[in-house]
């Protein structure tokens, strides 16, 4: 069995995926993203920068920090025939909140109201819409990167003039979603292969609340409700491995806010009790005899 | 066995793990700067990548 794993480089999660891999009895080739130098007209049958072809390995696991070179190396690989955690059809709608958001909409899954608007007036006709406070993001980046809580019309303007002045077109799409009023904290619940396997709460006091900002995750317990939405928002993405954002508003009621293809879960093996790692593992092993 | 090097940022000394990769991240202890272990033998080590705009999860 040969197994790929591709990295920017070895972070807390990859360090503890390849002690799993290796509890397991698999040494899987570590692919440095800034190695790739592939033939995009030859097929997989070209050397990877381990030496061996790519078409030998009978799955590939992308763990890349820079999200374009994990999309575009999984739209190559999936090209050739190669399977991959996740695909690239997965990871394209997870980078993607605007995409998320269409295909949680079209599987029926509660999120927040959502719009979407292309220039200054029509990015305030959205705003007020959705009413304030309202919450912009950009439909691609993580970590919470230029997230903006609007509490009037005067930070709306204030806020997409900044946008419009910003370089790259990507900030003149403006997603906007109504802003849910949490307790505190959200919800990240990890799916693996269509189980919920865990969840952490992410207590701020902050309203952004990732652990990357700041906020501390405790274990959360999975109601059959939350088992049920993270399922089902999970195969509205296509599946595979995925920390699924949710929120709970002042009624008790869950809502999915986003879905990581390449999910950060350093800090959520302790809380809950779950071996994460080892989990990712026997998922790729899974996926692996499949094709071997 | 752990292996010292010395930080390329403030000229600290750094203990590294024994269980240590290559192209791991570690972080200076005494700047707080984030550091890339480019080899393991012989231990070298150089600034990790910036943050860039598309990173993330």
């Amino acid at each position: 069995m040969q197994i790929a794993i591709l990295v920017t480089h070895i972070r807390a999660e990859e360090k503890l995926l390849l002690t799993a891999f290796a509890e397991a009895g698999i040494e899987p080739d570590v692919i440095l993203d800034r190695d790739i130098n592939i033939d995009l007209v030859a097929g997989p049958d070209q050397q990877a920068p381990s030496g061996r072809a790519w078409s030998a390995y009978d799955v590939v696991l992308e763990r890349c920090v820079s999200t374009s070179r994990g999309l575009y190396l999984l739209a190559i690989l999936n090209r050739w025939g190669i399977r991959t955690i996740n695909s690239y059809e997965t990871a394209a709608i997870c980078s993607d909140k605007l995409q998320t958001t269409l295909a949680l909409s079209t599987a029926g899954v509660n999120q927040p109201e959502t719009r979407v608007a292309f220039t200054p007036e029509s990015a305030m006709g959205a705003i007020e819409r959705v009413g304030y406070p309202a919450v912009l993001k950009p439909t691609t980046g993580s970590w919470g990167r230029l997230l903006a809580r609007v509490n009037d019309s005067d930070s709306a303007e204030a806020i997409i003039e900044h946008r419009q002045t910003l370089g790259d077109y990507n900030h003149h799409t403006y997603y906007v979603q109504s802003y849910v009023n949490k307790p505190g904290r959200d919800i990240r619940a990890f799916v693996i292969g269509g189980r919920t396997i865990c969840a952490i709460y992410r207590s701020s006091e902050h309203w952004i609340t990732n652990t990357a900002r700041g906020g501390s995750a405790s274990n959360c317990p999975i109601t059959p409700d939350l088992d049920d939405i993270c399922q089902r928002a999970a195969a509205a993405v296509g599946g595979g491995i995925l920390a699924i954002d949710v929120l709970e508003d002042s009624n008790g009621e869950l809502l999915i806010n986003e879905i990581n293809h390449t999910m950060e879960f350093r800090n959520s093996s302790a809380p809950t009790g779950v071996d994460i790692a080892a989990e990712v593992v026997r998922y790729a092993l899974a996926q692996a005899e499949v094709v071997a | 066995m752990n292996q010292t090097v010395s930080c390329v940022e403030c000229d600290a000394e750094l203990n590294v793990p024994a269980d240590a990769m290559e192209n791991e991240l570690i972080s200076c202890p005494d700047c707080g700067v984030e550091l890339e272990i480019l080899s393991l033998n012989p231990l070298t080590i150089d600034l990790a990548p910036e943050v860039e705009e598309d990173w993330g999860e």
